[in-house]
């Protein structure tokens, strides 16, 4: 029998380059030692100013500069950059040009855009970049721009780029009648996600071949061809963008386009040279989407039990200067917030709002940590209220195994509405719960608990292909790039399963639109359904090819053939057989044998059956592309619990235990879901007590760099226990479902509760800080 | 300056940092820059045998002394130097945009301390960011590369 893959503690194949130093990160690209000419960005110092002027004369005439451009310059200077997914509710959506015309609406939007021979030169002539603003009145939180006493954009009323209801039952009703009920006041903020890599795009035209070849640090290449092409008149086969090594994403590389996405590739095709730009960390502070920024209300009925009757919120969202994301944030807030409880009555309104700050697109999580804590501080609040212990009330709240699939009867990311699919979260809790184990001795410490579900792996589809090569090593190409997520690993360990080869067999090539020029990217914990399923399809098409083949030259039946050992044989007699490699060679039928064995499938080499030697409807080679596309999202869920100390003086936080319960559905390397846990844990913990983006009522980000937005080091970050429950999801033939955000979605819930009972005093905000926990403290 | 043991002449732009130097004129791109303020620290190499932030560094001065990379750890086809076996078994990395300065940091550790405790692993390794893997793994792959190293 040969080994299985799936499901087993692969080590992963991607390492050793890395390792070594030969990672090839867009910042690296030196093709064929062509030198790139450099860029930098002018960005706007106000966080809402109209243009009065722009002069790029001095700094076009300054040595080593080889183009300066505004946004005059642009042929498509005047054109706005996508909304990339509309919505019937998005009434007042606006997206940004690429570079400011008219009024800069946040600190940090692009308004000029330098290209020198060197990084420094360009440096320097940006600064000779003069532009004359005219400083408008700054809205720079929710609350601001709810009270609309100033406008981000003169023509968005109320600053109001969207609202949605959705209702299901009858709350008002179901309030009225609740034996208790209860309003409770919930807020966010901004926060960002910080990946250790910043931004850069490199980008070079062959006008002999007419060809653009961009490499840019994206979670979406796929997209980023599909929008050049359209942009600069190209079939889609004359633009090839490939995310090489990508180092951290998290969400906000998924932004298409930011401004330097379309100028890079733009100024390479103007001036006949490679052109790059590698963005500064300062820079990444304002110029890169961020997230979170939301406040609650919520009034919640329920019954002496503590069952949850209804639950109304209304919430504000921080959308940020422009709304090119759509609303996808609040959407997923709001089809989040009932998690894995019943809520049999259950009304959502949010306002989407404008601000004068850095756009918001989804940074790991995306609209869920924010949710989790509402729904899970609301039913602390219910616990608290009614003298039953937390995790009682979620007992009695949670939606039982025997309930799926469960409709929570409220709108879903992909078009669909919420349906969760499979799960079991009153085991999640209990084993949660013997994992943590009794309290800890000591003052001021306090427990905390949150359960939540995530939608994952959503649409609309993904696709590979798959090759054995006449060596019989395989080959495997997605088009989703990776951030760190082992993908390499991963899908080989699906494709060897179904070839029945060995793992390092199998080299995957990911995120290259030259590889495989379909999908749609790498977010929303897709990857694994997506891709994965569609590797699993495509090696398995492989896999059928090689028993029709086979079973010509064995004289058996293909459906008696099995694949094995690198070996295509018949089940039970492992001795009749052939190797793969062999049946490799046969799927190509060649009049020039090229070496590797190929002689036997030229033509005077015995037939092994009658007819043309291509099989009518049979393509030559043993590859296939497949594809697969989810008929609705995954819902994985979890529950995490925690003891922590907090000091009475200084309040510094100390986490003494933090335990996690995860269902992933099937899991195809445990190794590689404890570290996407680890990593999702340790943001949540930068985001709910260390990283905090100090914005000024000017609209100025106060601490924009790694010395005071204080992401946490190995002293901050403990060390987690990680245990997994298994229910599969029917939705997909692997039975996986997505993990890649689970880590960071009930942190802030859980350090929240854990806070309120260590120093008493309630917690309804994030992110906390020693210093917010004195001001808390003091209020008592 | 020796850089892998390498003479290279001295970089001609006196503005030009040590990090921008290895990477852009010498070619060694696995010294990576993350905040160019010395904070994240993965631009972390080894200056006359001690770990430095090459990104607070000029290049020019540099000159006539010891510079290592991360290339220069483990010979291209050779094994890979206990450290860095050590982070490949425990899953010590994941992006890998971090993870030379890591190397680098923990062999400078391990050179210190050759068998550490858990409070000298979390100091060893404190001025180094990673955002993808929560340090547990670097953690553990501190403790494997002491054993290997023995």
């Amino acid at each position: 029998m040969t080994t299985r893959w799936f499901g087993a503690r692969v080590q992963r194949l991607e390492d050793d380059r890395l390792l070594r130093g030969h990672g090839r990160y867009t910042d690296d690209i030196n093709e064929n030692g062509e030198r790139a000419l450099e860029s930098v960005f002018v960005r706007s110092p106000f966080a809402h100013a109209r243009i009065a002027s722009i002069d790029v004369s001095a700094a076009r005439s300054m040595p080593g500069v080889v183009a300066v451009y505004s946004a005059a310059d642009l042929p498509f200077g005047d054109q706005h950059l996508p909304i990339l997914i509309p919505h019937p509710n998005l009434t007042h959506g606006r997206t940004q040009r690429t570079l400011a015309k008219d009024v800069v609406r946040y600190a940090g939007e692009a308004v000029a855009f330098v290209v020198a021979e060197s990084r420094a030169l360009a440096e320097d002539a940006a600064e000779s970049v003069q532009v004359e603003y005219e400083p408008l009145p700054v809205v720079i939180t929710p609350e601001l721009a709810a009270a609309a006493e100033h406008l981000v954009h003169d023509d968005v009323p109320g600053n109001v780029a969207a609202e949605m209801i959705q209702e299901a039952g009858d709350v008002d009703a179901a309030l009225k009648s609740a034996p208790h009920r209860k309003r409770l006041h919930f807020r966010f903020e901004r926060s960002a996600a910080s990946p250790m890599e910043g931004r850069a795009v490199w980008a070079r035209w062959s006008a002999a071949e007419r060809k653009l070849t961009v490499y840019d640090s994206t979670q979406s290449p796929t997209s980023i061809r599909g929008g050049l092409a359209v942009l600069f008149g190209l079939p889609e086969s004359h633009v090839e963008v490939i995310a090489p090594d990508v180092g951290g994403g998290f969400g906000p590389k998924i932004m298409l386009f930011y401004p330097d996405e379309l100028l890079v590739p733009y100024a390479a095709m103007q001036l006949g040279r490679p052109v790059k730009w590698t963005e500064d960390r300062q820079e990444h502070f304002t110029a890169v989407n961020q997230e979170r920024g939301q406040v609650h209300e919520v009034e919640v009925g329920f019954d002496a039990e503590g069952r949850l009757l209804a639950l109304s919120d209304d919430f504000i969202h921080d959308g940020g200067a422009y709304t090119p994301y759509g609303i996808i944030l609040p959407i997923i807030t709001a089809g989040q917030l009932p998690g894995p409880y019943r809520l049999p009555n259950y009304r959502v309104r949010f306002r989407d709002l404008y601000t004068n700050a850095t756009p918001t697109s989804p940074y790991r999580g995306a609209g869920r940590p924010h949710a989790c804590f509402v729904m899970e501080r609301t039913l602390d609040a219910i616990a608290a209220e009614l003298g039953i212990d937390r995790a009682e009330v979620r007992r009695r709240n949670f939606i039982q195994p025997d309930q799926f699939p469960y409709d929570v009867g409220v709108a879903w990311q992909d078009g669909n509405t919420v349906v969760y699919d499979s799960g079991n979260y009153p085991q999640l809790l209990e084993k949660a719960l013997n994992l943590l184990g009794p309290r800890p001795e000591g003052d001021h410490i306090g427990m905390g608990l949150g359960v939540y579900v995530e939608g994952t792996g959503v649409g609309p589809y993904e696709g590979a292909h798959v090759q054995v090569l006449v060596s019989g090593k395989v080959v495997a190409a997605t088009g989703i790039p990776s951030q760190g997520q082992s993908h390499a690993t991963v899908w080989a360990q699906i494709v060897a399963d179904e070839l029945g080869v060995d793992v390092a067999d199998v080299e995957v090539f990911s995120g290259d639109t030259r590889r495989f020029p379909w999908g749609v990217g790498t977010f929303a914990s897709r990857g694994a359904v997506t891709a994965g399923n569609a590797m699993g399809v495509a090696a398995r098409m492989v896999a059928d090819k090689a028993r029709r083949i086979a079973a010509d030259h064995l004289e058996a039946d293909a459906a008696d053939l099995e694949l094995a050992d690198g070996q295509v044989r018949v089940k039970g007699a492992p001795t009749r057989g052939m190797p793969l490699a062999a049946v490799s060679v046969l799927a190509n039928p060649v009049r020039y044998a090229f070496g590797g064995g190929t002689e036997a499938a030229t033509q005077f080499t015995a037939k092994a059956r009658p007819g043309p030697p291509l099989v009518d409807g049979e393509q030559p080679g043993l590859e296939a592309t497949g594809y697969f596309s989810p008929p609705g999202s995954t819902w994985a869920s979890g529950c995490h619990a925690a003891y922590v100390r907090v000091d009475p003086k200084t309040f510094r936080l100390e986490i003494l235990k933090y335990v996690v319960i995860h269902d992933c559905g099937r899991v195809i390397n445990p190794m590689v879901i404890e570290g996407q846990i680890e990593g999702g844990v340790a943001q949540g913990i930068g985001g709910a007590f260390y990283e905090r983006l100090a914005y000024d009522e000017e609209g100025q980000l106060r601490n924009a760099s790694f010395m005071e937005f204080l992401m946490p080091y190995a002293t901050e970050i403990p060390s987690i226990e990680i245990d997994h429950i298994e229910t599969p999801s029917p939705l997909n033939p692997l039975g996986i479902k997505g993990a890649g955000e689970a880590g960071v979605i009930p942190v802030g819930a859980v350090l929240g509760s854990a806070i309120e009972e260590a120093l008493g005093v309630p917690i309804t905000e994030m992110p906390l800080s020693p210093l917010k926990l004195f001001e808390l403290a003091g209020r008592k | 300056m020796i850089v892998n043991g390498v003479e290279h002449p001295a970089p001609s732009d006196v503005r030009r940092l040590l990090s921008d130097h290895l990477r852009h004129d010498l070619g060694l791109t696995g010294t990576h820059v993350g905040c160019e303020h010395g904070v994240c620290g993965c631009c972390t190499v080894f200056f006359d045998g001690a770990p430095v932030r090459s990104c607070l560094m000029l290049a020019i001065q540099a000159e006539g002394h010891q510079v290592t990379t991360i290339e220069g750890l483990a010979a291209d086809g050779a094994p890979l130097h206990p450290v860095q076996q050590a982070f490949h078994e425990t899953h010590g990395l994941q992006c890998g945009f971090c993870t030379p300065g890591f190397v680098m940091s923990v062999v400078g550790l391990l050179k210190e301390h050759p068998d550490p405790t858990p409070g000298q692993i979390d100091e060893g390794i404190s001025g180094n960011l990673c955002r993808c893997t929560g340090y547990a793994s670097i953690r553990r792959a501190v403790a494997r590369a002491a054993e290997l190293s023995r």
